[in-house]
């Protein structure tokens, strides 16, 4: 059975956090977790987040929404109930095009904005009534929270890197009993 | 360069004495177009540079002496489109249709428009031209006289240009549309669009955004602005791929809003273009739409320098023929027998003019911005 340290490193300010995230980082820890007040640009990658797929789902849905949009003017205004306005040539679908590119823009986009922001949430699990998964308040006010867990050999060097590179305080807030897979 | 733009006057003096036949008309409609189109490009650059200073953004700050530079060209461009409009006046060609005295006599259209055009066009053509002229050059003094100093106590220069800049935007708004139908759509007197300006004007935005991106990434790969972040060069390429989806928004809206009212004296607009000119109506669609979107959507293109210069060629492209579009069609109509020597010539002329003054202009002052309050912001703009 392995035991690791649960560490919070507490900053006063973004930029020795980063650097102390890099130094951590260059010496082969993993940064499990920051928390900051507000979105730190450029931290992602730092800390060894990997980028986004968010992208690729906004693009799954926009073309979903594209897809939605078409069938619906289709069997709407030319197949279940051909509406003649303005005299436009309403026998196939392509004779009406301009008319339909508002609304199939307008539902891409509202599939693809729609989607993304529940998939964001769920991802996160910011759902209703959910807890926050803060480890301490102070990081909605101002404080910077570097968060890892680490064997005890790793922690006394994360340690050291933390109060070099300005740490406030590093707290020591238990330990975890990982059971080792077999 | 010199070597070069003598022989693109070379070519442009061959252009102009060519084919008698139209009228001289295409010679004249080829020189207003490339005129028009590097002019929209400086002036655009110009009300970007306002807008910056408007919203007192800073992402752009470690850019701006590229973005003065291109606006440098603007007095070159107004004065290459004033001497076309007095040569017009001259009636030397039959551009403007409603210049001929002749014409409000026969036509009863054009006699009703003769109050907005005639003598009270040319005043505001002179308008527009001092109020731009006046607003650029004084942004760029300011900008230059703060740089002089050895700290700018107060900011005092930035704040007089943010004022400028605030009041360039209004200025701007309501002389970039009525600048846009005074000159492009009274080419086609008969019909009115009030979406023209604005189509008008995202087509040159677009313009300005890819020369300004293009003339970074070239400075950057020989080492002139190392310090401009990548994530600036990423959102510039926003910007392109932004505004190319605000022309076609303009351009299609327009269309549509014609093709669905259906009115003869409206649709003659699209059908002449219909008709003679298909094939270059759907190349512009394709080339300043779907292309920029597809080459353009992904995060990765826009960080790429290759591909920024390769979409960015291709979009300026584009662009001049939506200007040769606007152009030709009220004043050579049928004539136009598709792209030809004489377009290339002309646009090359101007390109070099463009590229002569723009890189003389960035030779002149230091890249790097030294007295603004918003560059350390920039020099560290991360995204």
């Amino acid at each position: 059975m392995a035991t690791k340290q649960i560490i919070h490193g507490v900053f006063g300010d973004e930029v020795p956090m980063m650097e102390a995230c890099k130094k951590l980082r260059a010496s082969g820890i993993r940064v499990k977790d920051v928390f900051t007040p507000f979105p730190v640009h450029g931290l992602d990658p730092v800390i060894g987040v990997p980028r986004t797929r968010l992208a690729i789902c906004a693009f799954i849905y926009g073309i979903t929404g594209m897809s939605l949009a078409t069938l619906m003017m289709w069997y709407m205004q030319i197949h279940d109930w051909p509406a003649d306005i303005g005299g436009k040539p309403n026998w196939a679908y392509y004779f009406n095009i301009p008319a339909f590119i508002p609304i199939t823009f307008e539902s891409t986009v509202f599939c693809a904005a729609h989607g993304m922001a529940l998939t964001y949430l769920l991802r996160c699990w910011l759902v209703p009534g959910a807890k926050a998964k803060n480890p301490d308040p102070r990081t909605t006010d101002d404080k910077f929270l570097v968060y890892l867990e680490l064997n005890d050999e790793q922690a006394k060097k994360a340690d050291a890197i933390l109060k070099e590179n300005g740490a406030e305080e590093v707290n020591y807030k238990g330990t975890l009993h990982i059971e080792p897979a077999y | 360069m010199a070597i070069g733009l003598i022989s693109i006057i070379a070519m442009f003096m061959m252009d102009t004495n060519a084919d008698p036949e139209y009228n001289h008309n295409r010679a004249w409609a080829n020189i207003f177009t490339s005129a028009f189109f590097f002019m929209g490009i400086a002036l655009a650059a110009a009300f970007f540079l306002g807008l910056q200073y408007a919203a007192e953004a800073g992402w752009a700050t470690s850019i701006k002496r590229v973005i003065e530079a291109v606006t440098m060209y603007l007095p070159w461009g107004l004065s290459a489109l004033f001497l076309f409009f007095i040569v017009s006046q001259l009636h030397m060609n039959h551009f403007y249709v409603w210049m001929d005295p002749a014409a409000a006599e026969h036509d009863p259209i054009i006699a009703g428009k003769m109050g907005y055009f005639g003598a009270f066009w040319w005043i505001r053509t002179v308008l527009y031209m001092i109020a731009w002229l006046w607003f650029t050059l004084k942004l760029r003094k300011n900008s230059l006289e703060a740089d002089k100093l050895d700290i700018d106590v107060n900011n005092s220069y930035h704040w007089k240009n943010v004022k400028l800049g605030a009041w360039f935007m209004v200025v701007f708004g309501v002389t970039s549309s009525t600048a846009a139908w005074d000159w492009l759509l009274s080419i086609d007197i008969h019909w009115f669009s009030t979406l023209y300006g604005w189509y008008a004007f995202s087509g040159m935005w677009i313009s300005a955004m890819v020369t300004i991106t293009m003339l970074i990434v070239w400075l950057k790969k020989l080492g002139y602005l190392d310090f401009v972040t990548e994530s600036t060069v990423h959102d510039m390429g926003k910007w392109m791929f932004a505004i190319s989806f605000l022309w076609t928004y303009l351009y299609f809206s327009q269309f549509m809003l014609i093709w669905y009212s259906d009115i003869p004296e409206e649709v003659i607009y699209f059908q002449t273009r219909w008709e003679s000119y298909k094939a270059l109506m759907w190349t512009v669609l394709m080339v300043n739409f779907a292309f920029p979107m597809v080459m353009l959507m992904s995060r990765d293109s826009k960080r790429n320098f290759f591909f920024l210069i390769f979409v960015g060629t291709i979009i300026l492209v584009g662009h001049f023929l939506d200007v040769v579009m606007m152009v030709m069609p009220g004043t050579v109509g049928h004539h136009w027998t598709g792209l030809s020597w004489m377009e290339f010539g002309t646009f090359f002329f101007f390109l070099g003019l463009f590229l002569y003054v723009v890189l003389n202009a960035l030779t002149k002052a230091p890249l790097k911005v030294k007295n603004h309050p918003f560059i350390e912001e920039s020099l560290h703009h991360s995204i």
